[in-house]
């Protein structure tokens, strides 16, 4: 006779308990019809706290900032049909930059899958193109085994959200509870480490290199490898920039920091990642808004290493020379062992004559913009927030204008400190990012840069600021009208503003107070560093800066859309 | 340009599903696509027929390899391989038409598998152009229906794809 002690439970303990066994601690939900089981479970235990938002698309928005700023997996809670529907958006957004993410949905009983039942929507069919992996589970059996796969597979290889649905008559369902201590899957095992011969040839590349140049992206962010390219990169002098997803993977503050690359990125960043002849791409995958015209970057010569955990990312737009697929620490580390060890290193005449040409270009102070304005400028209210937060906050940010000016003017020493939607841009992120973030860090300083048009996407999340007290810094950057949509239509059509303008604004102040949360509206230049400060220190409250700035302020440099990086417009 | 393309898969539901989600998404073109279980019921064995140039062989490849349920990739266009289709096609055999049809079926080692007074059903097994050559040397006037499976493939000698 078998003497272990075993646990029958239902469905629904079993998801709690499954998510207690991976330590969990804060999960992100709205409860419905199809997961009433599970959240009765979780009424009924204190060790997952969970957090009630207002909108699904806030839930995934929340998890989704929850791992970003901790390294942890986010996980999210919904009910089947709109729960999901709603959901889709944050996690597609999740998809796009690759972050661990459980996304556990419920659905109608098993019987009624397919007849078109209540609130039923093929959940597995509505989010394959949109994560990782999902499973639907239709046995009880099978559920403990597919949560602990979900878990694995988000957080390991190329992380992204996987998805559990579950059938509610499932959750009633009992069995015994046994959770797996490892996974195995024959079909799922992700390189880690780098080729050996292969990380040779890239250490041979940059040792005749005249004019090398470091990308790295947002997996240098998820794979924790920022003190590894650190130590690397200024062991040998190089030139180092980040993307929008890698910000913080090198210090900004760092002279041998370029700026971020792109479409809105720095002129030295965007001529050096032009010009250089080796180029060691890290954690990045060469897109659009990134590299432009794929054609035209490459028109000059360049010899590319490209080092990334999922192969698929490797000569996808850019055809590449020494391709490295490995987990990006263990890659570094074998480059600076090789180094240490005498390695030969990029000739030291070359590489200064290349830091010259670089500081030619950086001389153009390509982010230059009207000090003495008498409207407030956005990029002003930025540098405040740096200054006056020293460089320390958590920033999440919405998309658009703002976007790109808290990316150039927030310079992040260290990473998981910005985060936004990079891939999928989406409007709405910034506030539930920033509860998220917020949750993960609940003594960091957590500010969300946004837009007027933004921040109303996810708007009815103050109401759950206000609950969970999060007092999170609000910069609404706010020139009435959706800005990058202005900035384009002033570039390229014409200056029709089709519907860019937003009008019928709330009133801010009022807004934020109705939900019981501390507003201001700052309309003169040398009211910014006063009310930064005063928002700042009420550490307790949510704070909702409303900054009246400039409605003509543009974002440079741009390059165009179908452009080359060289072919930059300049302020 | 054209490659025969060999997955194993696990055998679940909603794998087939992802790998012609994978096609559609990402705008790969797909000629054909066959699936059934492995004598390992707990594995299935697609064979995909696709087109394209090498970089866009090289990213669906890696696309597939991505899918969580996928245990192998091969392309069979790397190597020496065979592939065969299966058509079955019924054609009217009536009148003199109808001795012309068993001779045509001959000639191409078809088998007359279904006979009525009015049609023969025909199989035929073979690469794609040669079922082609088959629909092109009858009278096309005389085709009642054709079903072809698409093709199947396998690596020659010591290629094996298994796990």
């Amino acid at each position: 006779m078998d003497r272990v002690k075993t646990e029958q439970l239902t469905g629904a303990e079993i998801v709690v308990r499954c998510l207690q066994e991976e330590g969990v601690e804060c999960v992100f939900g709205y409860p419905g019809g199809a997961v009433l089981y599970i959240y009765d479970a979780l009424f009924k235990q204190d060790k997952v706290r969970h957090v009630l938002v207002r909108h699904e698309q806030g839930a995934a928005h929340a998890a989704d900032g929850y791992s970003r700023a901790s390294q942890k997996v986010g996980v999210c809670l919904v009910t089947s049909g709109p729960g999901v529907t709603n959901a889709v958006t944050g996690i597609a957004t999740a998809y796009m930059d690759s972050i661990p993410m459980v996304v556990i949905t419920g659905q109608v009983p098993t019987p009624a899958i397919g007849l078109d039942a209540f609130q039923e929507v093929d959940t597995v069919g509505i989010t394959r193109p949109c994560v990782k992996h999902n499973f639907l589970v239709k046995n009880v059996r099978d559920l403990a085994g597919t949560i602990r796969k979900a878990f694995y597979l988000a957080s390991t290889g190329r992380p992204g959200p996987v998805l559990v649905d579950i059938p509610k008559d499932v959750t009633t369902h009992v069995c015994e509870f046994h959770y797996p201590e490892t996974v195995t899957m024959r079909s799922y095992n992700p390189t880690r480490k780098g080729h050996a011969g292969q990380i040779r040839k890239a250490v041979q590349l940059l040792a005749q290199a005249q004019r090398p140049m470091v990308y790295t992206g947002g997996g240098v962010v998820l794979s924790d490898s920022a003190p590894a390219l650190t130590e690397w990169v200024r062991l040998l002098g190089l030139p180092c920039t980040n993307t929008l997803m890698g910000l913080g993977g090198y210090p900004g503050t760092d002279p041998q920091f370029l700026g971020m690359p792109g479409m809105h990125g720095t002129y030295q960043a965007n001529m050096a990642m032009q010009h250089c002849d080796v180029l060691f791409a890290i954690g990045a995958r060469f897109d659009d808004r990134v590299i432009g015209n794929p054609a035209h970057f490459a028109q000059n010569p360049r010899r590319i290493v490209h080092i990334d955990i999922d192969p698929s990312s490797i000569s996808k737009r850019v055809k590449v020379d020494v391709p490295i697929v490995g987990n990006i620490p263990d890659v570094l580390e074998e480059m600076l062992r090789l180094f240490r060890g005498g390695e030969t290193r990029p000739a030291a005449a070359a590489l200064q004559a290349w830091w010259e040409q670089i500081e030619q270009w950086r001389a153009k102070d390509c982010l230059k913009y009207d000090r003495a304005s008498q409207i407030i400028k956005p990029q002003f209210v930025i540098e405040k927030l740096y200054e006056v937060t020293g460089g320390g906050a958590i920033v999440t940010s919405d998309v658009g204008q703002h976007q790109m000016w808290a990316a150039q003017f927030y310079k992040f020493d260290l990473p998981r400190r910005w985060i936004n939607s990079g891939g999928l841009g989406t409007m709405g992120f910034g506030l539930p990012a920033a509860m998220g973030a917020r949750l993960a860090n609940p003594q960091a300083t957590v500010a969300c840069v946004t837009g007027e048009s933004s921040i109303q996407m996810c708007l009815q999340e103050l109401s759950t600021c206000k609950q969970y007290r999060l007092p999170i810094k609000i910069v609404n950057l706010n020139n009435r009208y959706m800005g990058m949509v202005r900035q384009w239509q002033e570039f390229f059509h014409g200056n029709r503003y089709s519907e860019s303008y937003m009008d019928a604004l709330p009133d801010f102040v009022k807004l934020a107070e109705s939900y019981g949360h501390i507003g201001m509206r700052i309309e003169r230049p040398e009211d910014v560093e006063g009310a930064l400060k005063e928002a700042l220190a009420r550490k307790k409250d949510l704070v909702f800066m409303d900054f009246i700035t400039d409605q003509t302020e543009n974002v440079f440099p741009m390059v165009p859309g179908g452009k080359g990086l060289s072919e930059m417009i300049l302020v | 340009m054209r490659h025969i393309i060999s997955v194993l898969l696990e055998n679940e539901a909603g794998a087939l599903s992802r790998v012609a989600g994978l096609f559609s998404a990402r705008g790969y073109n797909i000629e054909s696509l066959t699936v059934a279980p492995t004598e390992d019921e707990s594995l299935s064995r697609m064979t995909l027929v696709t087109t394209g140039s090498d970089e866009v062989i090289e990213q669906i490849t890696k696309q597939l390899n991505k899918l969580i349920e996928v245990v192998k990739v091969v392309d069979l266009s790397d190597g020496d391989h065979i592939e065969r289709e299966l058509m079955l096609v019924k054609v009217r055999a009536v009148g003199k038409d109808r001795e012309e049809m068993k001779r045509m079926a001959d000639i191409f080692r078809g088998r007359i598998i279904g006979v009525t007074d009015k049609d023969y059903t025909i199989e035929l097994t073979g690469t794609g152009s040669k079922l082609d050559a088959f629909l092109g040397a009858i009278d096309r006037s005389a085709i009642v229906e054709t079903v072809r499976t698409g093709a199947s493939g396998i690596g020659r000698g010591d290629r094996i794809l298994k796990i």
